[in-house]
This record gives C-alpha cells, structure tokens and sequence, in this order.
C-alpha cells in the first residue's frame, strides 16, 4: 500500500471516529493539564497511582460497551466486578499453583454471570435491561454470601506486583536479575494495570471485534432485521455479546481484590459502577442504539471520568460536589447523543 | 401476541389473560403465609404471622412500597421505566425535613413533582431511552443532595403531621395505610375511568396509532411521569415521617422492590397491560415475603438472591409471549 | 378484449424452450383464498435481461419470492439448467447463484462497505475476518460494476441512496450468482443513478449472467431490457422480445380484468357544480406542498361531498401526503387551507381540533391503526376521549352510546366489546379503525388503502359508506393501489409519479387505460 492511500484511509477512519478522537483528545488535554498542575506530575508514581484508579472502571466499561453495542443494556455489570471481586478475596491466596486456579475461576465465573444473563435475554426473552436488574441483584446477594463484611486475603506479592510498574514485577519474581538488566530499562517505568489494559484491548477485544460473532454483534445493534436476512446468527452473537461482557467485569473484580487486597461487597458502590459504565460508554463514542463504537473508547471514556475527578482533587473542589457533576456529565453525554432523534422528519419514525 | 379467545357465553366463567399473573401472584402470598406461619409454629410455637396486628403493622410498612409502586406502575404501562425513584425519595425526603412546618409536606410533593417533571421533557421530547435518562437524574439528584447534606443525614426532623401520617393510627388503623388507600382509589380512577389513563394505555401498546389517533402522547408521557415523581416525593415525606428524619440512601430500598411488585402483578415491562389490582398483590407479596425472610432472618444476601430470582420466574411464567424487541 | 385475445396468440413462448437457464412450470401459490400465482410457465435464459411487467397485485413479487426460495410454491416445479429444484430459503437459493436485491435494502448501516459485501462469508485468516482480503475483495468487486469511486472503508450510511443501491450489487454479486433478481431495484434512484446501474446491468449481462427485472418505469424498460413478460391477476400473460410491442400494446396486456365488484352510484357531475359566480371554499386545499425530496410542489384540492382518489404506483408518494397532510411529517413546505382558511396541522392532534375536523385511515392497520391487544371498545374510543369526557373523568353513558352508534354505523360484528380487537376478521378490524374516526365526525376524511387485504363484501360495505359519507358533505381524499377502486370510487382521480402530481383525470377520463398509462409515466417526461 502506497503512503498516499494510507493517509487516505487515515482520514476515512478519523472522519469515522470523530467521537474517539474527540475523547482521546479530551483525555489528553485533561491529563497533560492535571499532570502539569501536580506537585509530582510526569512521574511514574503518579502514572502508577492514577492507572489503578483506572483500571476496574475501564474493564467494567468495556464490559457495558458489548451488549450496548448489540443494542443491549447490562445493569449488572457492577454487580458482577463486586461478585468477582469477593469470590477473588477468597481465592487469591496460597501455592502459586492455586492462585493461578483461583484467578481463572475468578474470570470464568465473570464470563459465566455474563452467560446466564444471555441465557435470560435469549432464551426467556426477557428485556435486556430488566432481565439484569434481576440478575444482578441475584449476583449481589452472592457476593454478600461471599463477603458478608469487606475483607479477604490476597497475596502479598501478587498485589504488589499487579499495582506497580514492571521494575517492581522483576523484582517482586526475581526475574531480568531483579528487574536491574539493561535491555528492560526503558519498559520497566510501566505501570502494570496500564499494561493489561492494553493487552485486554489488544489480545482479547479486538480479535473479538474481528471474529464473524463480533462481527454480527455489530449487525445485530446495526439492524436486527437486516442482520437475519444476512444469515447472521442471532441468538449467538446475544449469548456472545453477553458473556463477553461478564468477562470483562470479571477481570476489572479481579483486579479490584489485587489493589484492595479484599474483597466488598457494597451495593451502592456495585450501582456506582454500573452507572459510571454507562457514562463512560456514552462519552466513548459509542450508540446506545447499538451498532456503532467500540470498547477501546469505552476505555478513553473511563479515562475522562476520572482523569476530571483527578484534577477535582489537585484544584481541592469540595469532593461532595463531585457526584453531581458526575450525573450532570452522564446527563449531558446521552442527551447530545439524542439530539439525532430531532432530525428526524418523519415523526412516525422516532416511535421505535 | 395472545388473545382470549373465550366464546361470549362461557366468558363469565373464564380467567382473562390479565388476571392470570393477579391469581398466580395471591396463591404465592398464601404460600408465603403458610411457609412462615410453620416456620413459627415450628420454632415459636406461635402464628404471629396470621395475628390482624401484625399483617395490618407489616401493611403500614408496606405502604410506602404501595405509594412508589403505584407511580412506577403508571410509568411501566406507557413501556418506560422511573428509575430516579431512589434520590427522588431521599430528596423529598430531605427537602419537606428541612423546610419543616406546615409547608413540608407540600414542598416534599412538589420536589418529586419537578423531578418526574425533568423526566417526562427528557423523555417525551428529547426521546432519550427512559431507563438512562432517569438513571442520569438520579445521579444528579444524588450529586445535589450530597452537595447540599454535606454526605452526613440532615439534623432537621420531620414535622408532627408527617409522623402523624406515618405511624398515626384512626381507630387501630394505621394512617399510612389510608393514605395508600387514597392513592390507589385515586389511581384506580385515573387508569379506568380518566381519558389520561386509556391514552396511558394505548401509548404503551402502539404509541405510533396512539399517536394517529390524535392522543397527545406527549403531554400524557410527561403527565405519568410527573404523577410516578410526586408519589415518590409522597412515599420520601412518609418515610421521613415513619424514621423521624431523612438520611442518605433513603430510598434506595425502594426501586428495585417497586419495579419486581408491579411485574409480578402482571404489567407488562414492555407497557400497555397490566391491572393496579396486581400491582397492589405484587405489593403485598414483596412485603409479606420480606416480614417472613426477615422472622426467618434471611440475611441481606438472601434477599437480594430472592427478589432477583423471583422477578425472573414471574417474567418467565407470565412473559414468554410478549413482543420481543425489534 | 379482441385486441388481447389477438395478442395472446401471437405469444412466442416457445422459441427459447431449450436455452433456458431457469424454468418454472405450472407454478401456483396461494395465499389464502387468494391466488398469487395461477399456474405460471416462465423461463429466463443466461447473458439476458428479462423485464417483469405487471399492475400492483399482479404477482410480480410473489414471482420473485419463489425464485429466490422466500416462499415455497405450492402447486409446480422448478428448474435450474435442466434440473428439478427447491430451496429451504432465500440462503440455499443463494447456494445455487439465485439472489435477489429486494426493495427495502439489507444493508447494515453502521457497517462498512467492505463489511457489508463480505457479510455472509467473509474471508477469514485463522478464524478472524482478514480485513485485507475482505477489502481486496470489495474493490474487485465494485471494480467490476464501475464503482471505483466507492471507498470499501467508509460506512454504508455516509453514502448516498444511489451508492449503497450499488453496495447491494457488489454484495449480491460477492455470491456469485447465475441469476439476479432486482426487484424494483431502481425506483429511489434518479436518473443519472439509474443510467450507471444499467449500465452495470449490461456489463453483468455480457458476463454471462441471467437477470431478472422488476421496474415500474416503461421508459426503463425500453432502455434496458431484452426481453419483457408481462403478468396480470398472477397469471403470465405473454413474453416478448423488447420492441416487438408498443407502450400501448403492453397497457393493454397489464388491464383488461374483470370487474368483480359493485360500486354505489356516482353523483351526476354536473349537478354539484355551483351555478353563482361565488366559487364557494374548498374543503381542503393544498398550495406549493412539498416535503423533503419525496414530494415536489402538490397543488390539490378536495371539496366537500366529493371523493377524489390518488392513484399511481406504490410508493410514488402518495403515502407521504396524506401524513404530511395529517401533521405527521416535520418541516413541510406549502399551505394547507380549509375552508378556505390556512391551517397550521404539527400533529395528529391539530388535524383533530374543531374547524379542520380530519380523520386518517392509515395504511397498516396493524402498526397505525389500533392497539391490537387491547379491546374493542378502547380501541374505538381512543380519538374521541377528549370530546367524551367530563372534567378528567370519562363519561361512560356518552361512552357506551358512542361506541354502540360506531359499531351499528360500521355493522362490526362483534360478540362482547370488551374483547381484544385482535380476536376480529381483517375485515372487522378495518371497520374499527373505519369507525374510531367516525366517532369524531370528521369533515375531512383521509384514507390510504383502507381495502387492502379485506374480503369483497366489506370492500363494498366501505364504498357504500364512502359514498354516503360524501353524500353528507365529507371531503374524502382516497389513495388505493386498486385501480377499480379508483375507477368506481371517485369523483376525480389524481395520478402521483415520482413525488408529483402527473395527471388529473375526471369524469369520463377515469379509466385503467388512462391511469396506467399516467401511473407508468409513459407520456410524461422524467422528472
């Protein structure tokens, strides 16, 4: 491919993703400003301590964006992280060995919560959004089971290791002589939830994006009609878009226990998360009718969310104003995301 | 879609399609009575559960669930949902406290009236998905009451009329349980007999030929949900009543259980169907079932599992043929 | 009729027995009691373009949806190079290279083109999609119709009509078919649009492929097509070589059926004429009437006691003005008067309000017209609610006198009016919708094609009641896709193409002949 076409596609796809690129713009701009404003700003330790706050709201964004993607709603995104997050508290500790089952328990049965809400909406046929307000609650009262009162017991070093920078993995593990070998200097300022964020997006979603059910996820929220006179499997890419999403917020549990080294199991906090993923989607740039978007903006949008709440903290705004501007931000985000509905001149057409 | 297709003579006999989910919904409550009532003999020796005293005390707590449900009902026929009920409450709740004297109640109503107001404009003229919209305004109000409270429960307390409608009693009866009366008359009427409530209805059964047909859907979608916000606001002072005083996190108790008491009562989720009678059992049902779990002490787990699987089998039992979305 | 008879014999079926790509013999599908296809014997040949002629009913459609495996026949065999076939749906006909373009597109908007092309089967490198071979594929393929110019990246809804019609081509073609069906694949397209799709349909064409046709439009015809058939009352009428007949011998084929049903008395026309010099108001009158690019500058206008009907091919607009009329279309440009007054019609609700007094008979009943769950009597009281009630409490004697006066009016048979309006007939249906609108005493009545799908006897029962009403001092504007409708109806009938307003015609001049031939644009030029 010759450089011209290339730029030419850039522009095709730019053109296309104007709302991603509005928000990793935002995203920029917000941080470069905050990190400008912080005392230690441009330092790992700041870079480590922000990719943590990051890190469970943006797996449960990702989670929310599949089903909204196939024109779905999944209220119990929040409840699921919390599900796994406590089971997590339980799991996470002893040989090696167990912990690496526990953790895979952990993600299985975040994919498994997703699985069953699929099973409800495909099978029972029952809305999407009140099929997982039930679900949800009945995830909820499994966590409670779980963790009746925050605590657990996570490993020590896991922990450690998965909430700071590369250099302190090596170290943690005895691995590049400690983490002190030439050749891993430039990467080891890395944080390490930075990196399994990129590696979710990379290795997980996007091969997913690219696969024929990921592919009839999109169709499905595109035009459910037209997707099944395309031969496109329905019902498969509902039960898929589904369980995806559970998995998603099994990992963001997962990695909520790592950084608390416990486990929680707070409805208001689960409710929070639900929301906020929902925010976070909005202002990624994807439809909530379903069909366009994607969860790599899903990510930018949790970066925004809380990269505002950072800079709430550096400029010390009364943190009891931060839930308002919260909800005025989720507020306004769907409501520009409706403004559509008012072109249309066909008044009939806006009764869906 | 089904239809009754009952031939006219043996109609009188007949169960119609909506009073089926009313019918399911009641014998569960007698089998809620009868599993708690041997739960008590068993371990008691006692049928509190069946004393008058106790299911009338258990009704006074169940009618601010009654109250909220009614107006969530009102909501779920048009094929939308409320789910700022949560900070409408608390809000209402807040506000009548704080406000205080014989102004409280009024100002308790007209910040659930404002609320549902919002609501309504955002659905019936941005036509934003209800379920978000409201999901927004609830954090909003959420963020205005956290702002204006500090995060801490008010100080303020509610006034003598408010606790006197909460926990009064007239001739053994309690005064919240009248009230809830009043509201449900005064919804009945509004469903069966008001043209309001037929274009309720029609909207939520095919709003393009309700739309056709003249109906001012708009207005009607902005009435219900300003009349499911002022419940809200009703069902806040009541609670604040009942407690004393407001604090966070009042309603949050609330949605969840008003939604699953007006699905099992057979309204459809999708809107156009549904009878308040079912919602009322729906009500019943829920606060029974919580006073057993409860005499049982089910753990908040417990009754988390419940009300989620409970909500699903009912949907299942009476839902498998519903419209489906496009 | 001689002339018919004098053309059915000179058919020349048989000359292309033996090249046949594709056969059908003895095909009949029914619905209902409703024969679709009586009986048909059709061929179309490889490296040919085969044009379907035929007036709205005439079975065009359920042609196609056989051919392309969306409805199984029921009676008949078909054939593909020689051999008997039957497809389990429109998927393994498309296995065997038979696929249809349908009217309504099948694209994913939010998709891209190359996604779109590649929908079915696309190329995949270890279970992923190859994004490179899908797009490689898409640019072959759009190379192939001539449309270089369309970037496979960019997505289906930024394109234009005329380019996502060709997106449907590549799509179609990405199955490599033997046979392709286009039905009425032109008819949103402009001219320009249009000339580029034959185009490509002639490039195709020498490429071997078999293509079938649907086009409403002679001039289409004329330009593009090999070889025409003509179908009328589902029945294949004749199959020629294009040119061997003229535009008005071909009229001739498409009507000629016979009348099956009784229409009221029309009034005499000249009694109604006023003799004064003072014309008096029209009802309803339409000045400079356009909305978005489906309507282009309407002038019309109806007077009380008269029913005018709007005739034309399906979908020419017709549709679109009596919503727009209604208050249901935003941003419409022109006046509405009635009664000589300009009315400011925003909503349904408007067309309600005293001093317009309108009334709509949408076109799906089920969709537009009533809540089909809820009952009978809710569903005539719904647009007289307001006039009904006393303060915010529904008068219930009014209700019930209402109601019952609606249902002796329509004769609805009905058992118990509490039951749903589903448990009725079409027919009875149609007759609820009909009377919901009679309650509110309506002065201007719109209806679109209030008859389609409604046994004999109720059709009549409306026309009576049309009549009757007009005979009151209702102004009745009426859109049907049945010319004998318009024929036995109406006072005047007026022809849409294309968003406009081709022809008038009154009187006498109200006859198949002259409407087909408006409806089909033959005289007339493009717009």
């Amino acid at each position: 491919m010759t450089s011209a076409t290339y730029f030419s596609d850039l522009k095709v796809r730019v053109a296309q993703n104007t709302g991603l690129c509005l928000v990793i713009v935002g995203f920029i701009a917000f941080y470069v400003f905050y990190n400008m404003n912080h005392p230690r700003g441009f330092s790992t330790a700041v870079y480590i301590q922000n990719s943590n706050e990051v890190f469970t709201l943006a797996m449960v964004a990702m989670a929310q964006t599949v089903p909204v993607l196939m024109g779905g709603l999944d209220l119990s995104v929040g409840a699921i992280m919390t599900l796994v997050n406590c089971l997590a508290s339980h799991l996470l500790s002893g040989s090696p060995i167990q912990i690496l089952l526990g953790m895979i328990t952990c993600l299985a049965t975040g994919a498994l919560c997703g699985f069953i809400n699929g099973c409800v909406v495909v099978y029972g046929r029952i809305q999407p959004i009140i099929a997982t307000l039930a679900t949800g609650a009945i995830f909820m009262g499994i966590a409670l089971f779980l963790r009746p009162s925050p605590g657990g017991n996570v490993d020590g070093d896991l922990s450690w290791a998965a909430t700071n920078d590369l250099f302190e993995v090596a170290a943690t593990y005895g691995l590049f002589d400690d983490g002190k070998a030439a050749w891993f200097q430039p990467i080891a300022w890395l944080p390490v939830p930075l990196l399994l964020i990129l590696i979710t997006a990379a290795f997980i979603w996007m091969p997913f994006a690219r696969s024929v059910t990921g592919r009839s996820v999109y169709a499905v929220g595109s035009g459910e009609g037209a997707a099944y006179m395309s031969g496109l499997n329905i019902n498969r890419a509902k039960l898929a878009a589904f369980t995806l999403g559970g998995f998603f917020a099994g990992i963001g549990g997962l990695y909520l226990a790592l950084q608390t080294s416990s486990g929680n199991a707070d409805i208001p906090q689960a409710g929070a998360y639900t929301l906020n993923s929902i925010a976070a989607v909005v202002i990624g740039g994807t439809s909530l009718l379903g069909g366009v978007g994607s969860a790599i903006g899903s990510i930018f949008g949790a970066l925004v969310l809380r990269t505002i709440s950072f800079n709430f903290r550096i400029f010390e705004i009364d943190p009891l104003l931060q839930p308002l501007f919260e909800g005025v931000v989720l507020l306004a985000a769907v409501s520009l995301g409706a403004l559509s509905v008012l072109r249309v001149k066909n008044t009939l057409e806006s009764f869906r | 879609m089904t239809t009754q297709d009952t031939p006219v003579s043996t109609r009188r006999f007949a169960i119609s399609a909506d009073d089926k989910p009313i019918i399911v919904a009641a014998c569960f409550i007698l089998v809620i009575l009868a599993i708690g009532t041997g739960y008590t003999l068993i371990t008691q020796g006692t049928a509190t559960l069946l004393s008058p005293a106790y299911l009338l005390q258990q009704l006074q707590v169940g009618a601010f669930l009654g109250v909220v449900a009614a107006g969530m009902m009102l909501v779920i026929l048009l094929g939308h949902i409320d789910l700022s009920i949560p900070w409408t409450v608390a809000a209402a709740a807040m506000m009548a406290t704080a406000v205080g004297g014989a102004a409280a109640i009024p100002v308790g109503l007209a910040v659930g009236l404002l609320v549902g107001l919002v609501n309504g404009l955002g659905v019936a003229y941005l036509r934003i998905p209800s379920m978000i919209f409201t999901l927004g305004v609830n954090a909003v109000m959420r963020g205005l009451m956290v702002a204006y409270t500090g995060g801490f429960a008010p100080q303020t307390a509610a006034t003598p009329l408010m606790q006197y409608l909460a926990v009064g009693k007239i001739a053994g009866i309690p005064v919240a349980l009248l009230v809830w009366a009043v509201v449900s008359v005064g919804v009945i009427m509004l469903l069966n007999r008001s043209a309001i409530g037929r274009y309720i209805y029609a909207i939520g059964n095919k709003e393009a030929a309700a739309y056709l047909a003249g109906v001012p859907t708009k207005r009607v979608i902005i009435i219900a949900f300003c009349l499911c916000g002022m419940l809200s606001g009703l069902a806040g002072t009541l609670l604040a009543g009942y407690s004393t005083k407001a604090y966070q996190g009042m309603g949050d108790a609330y949605l969840l259980p008003a939604i699953a008491a007006v699905v099992i009562g057979g309204t459809q989720i999708l809107g156009g169907r549904g009878r308040y009678l079912g919602t009322l059992v729906g009500v019943i049902l829920i606060v029974l079932l919580n006073s057993v779990l409860s005499i049982m002490q089910m753990p908040e787990a417990g009754r988390q599992v419940i009300y989620g699987t409970v909500i699903i089998l009912m949907l299942l039992v009476y839902g498998r043929n519903q419209k489906v979305t496009q | 009729m001689s002339l018919d008879d004098d053309l059915t014999a000179r058919s020349d079926d048989s000359e292309t027995a033996q090249s046949a790509h594709m056969s059908l013999s003895q095909i009949t599908k029914r619905y209902g009691g409703v024969t679709a296809l009586d009986a048909v014997d059709f061929k179309c040949d490889l490296g040919s373009i085969h044009a379907v002629l035929g007036e709205n009913g005439a079975g065009k459609s359920t042609l196609i949806k056989v051919m392309s495996g969306v409805v199984t026949p029921d009676e008949g065999v078909m054939k593909l190079a020689g051999n008997p076939i039957t497809f389990a749906g429109p998927s393994a006909a498309n296995a065997a290279g038979i696929v249809c373009i349908f009217q309504e597109l099948s694209l994913l908007p939010d998709l891209t083109v190359a996604d779109n092309i590649s929908i079915a089967d696309p190329p995949r490198w270890f279970g992923l999609i190859d994004a490179g071979a899908q797009r490689r594929r898409a640019e072959t393929l759009l190379a192939r119709i001539g449309c270089e110019d369309v970037n496979p990246l960019s997505l289906v809804r930024d394109l234009p009509l005329s380019r996502r019609q060709m997106v449907e081509i590549a799509k179609a073609l990405a199955k490599d078919p033997t046979v392709l069906i286009l039905d009425e694949a032109t008819s949103a397209l402009t001219a320009t649009d249009v000339d580029r799709v034959f185009e490509i349909l002639r490039l195709l064409r020498d490429d071997g492929i078999s293509i079938l046709t649907i086009s409403h439009r002679m001039h289409e015809i004329e330009a593009v097509a090999d070889r025409c058939s003509v179908f009328r009352n589902g029945q294949h009428v004749q199959t020629f070589d294009q040119g061997t007949r003229t535009a008005d011998q071909i009229v001739q084929m498409m009507i000629g059926r016979e009348i099956s049903t009784h229409f009221p008395p029309k009034p005499d026309p000249g009694s109604s004429e006023t003799t004064g010099e003072e014309q008096p108001a029209k009802a309803l009158e339409l000045t400079a009437f356009s909305w978005d690019d489906r309507l282009s500058n309407l002038n019309l206008n109806v007077e009380a006691g008269e029913i005018v009907g709007l005739g034309g091919l399906d979908g020419q607009g017709q549709k679109e003005l009596l919503l727009g009329l209604f208050g249901v279309l935003k941003a419409t440009s022109g006046t509405i008067s009635v009664n000589g007054r300009p009315a400011r019609i925003n909503s349904p609700l408007d067309a309600k309000k005293a001093g317009i007094e309108m009334a709509l008979v949408p076109e799906d009943r089920k969709i537009e017209g009533l809540m089909l769950p809820m009952s009978i009597e809710d569903n005539l009281a719904v647009a007289s609610l307001d006039r009904l009630s006393r303060g915010l409490l529904v008068d219930r004697h009014a209700l019930q006198a209402a109601t019952e006066d609606g249902i002796r009016r329509m004769q609805i048979k009905v058992g118990n009016i509490t039951d749903p309006v589903s448990t009725l007939s079409g027919g009875n249906q149609q007759k609820v919708v009909i009377a919901k609108w009679l309650m509110t005493n309506p002065k201007i009545i719109l209806l679109n094609d209030p008859t389609r799908g409604i046994d004999v006897g109720t059709k009549q029962e409306i026309y009576h009641l049309l009549r009757d009403l007009a005979e009151e001092g209702a102004a009745i504007l009426f859109y049907s896709t049945d010319y004998e409708e318009l024929i036995g109806c109406c006072d005047r009938v007026v022809v849409m193409y294309d968003g406009q307003i081709v022809r008038e015609l009154e009187g006498e001049n109200i006859t198949e002949h002259n409407i087909i031939t408006s409806a089909l644009n033959i005289n007339g030029a493009t717009p």
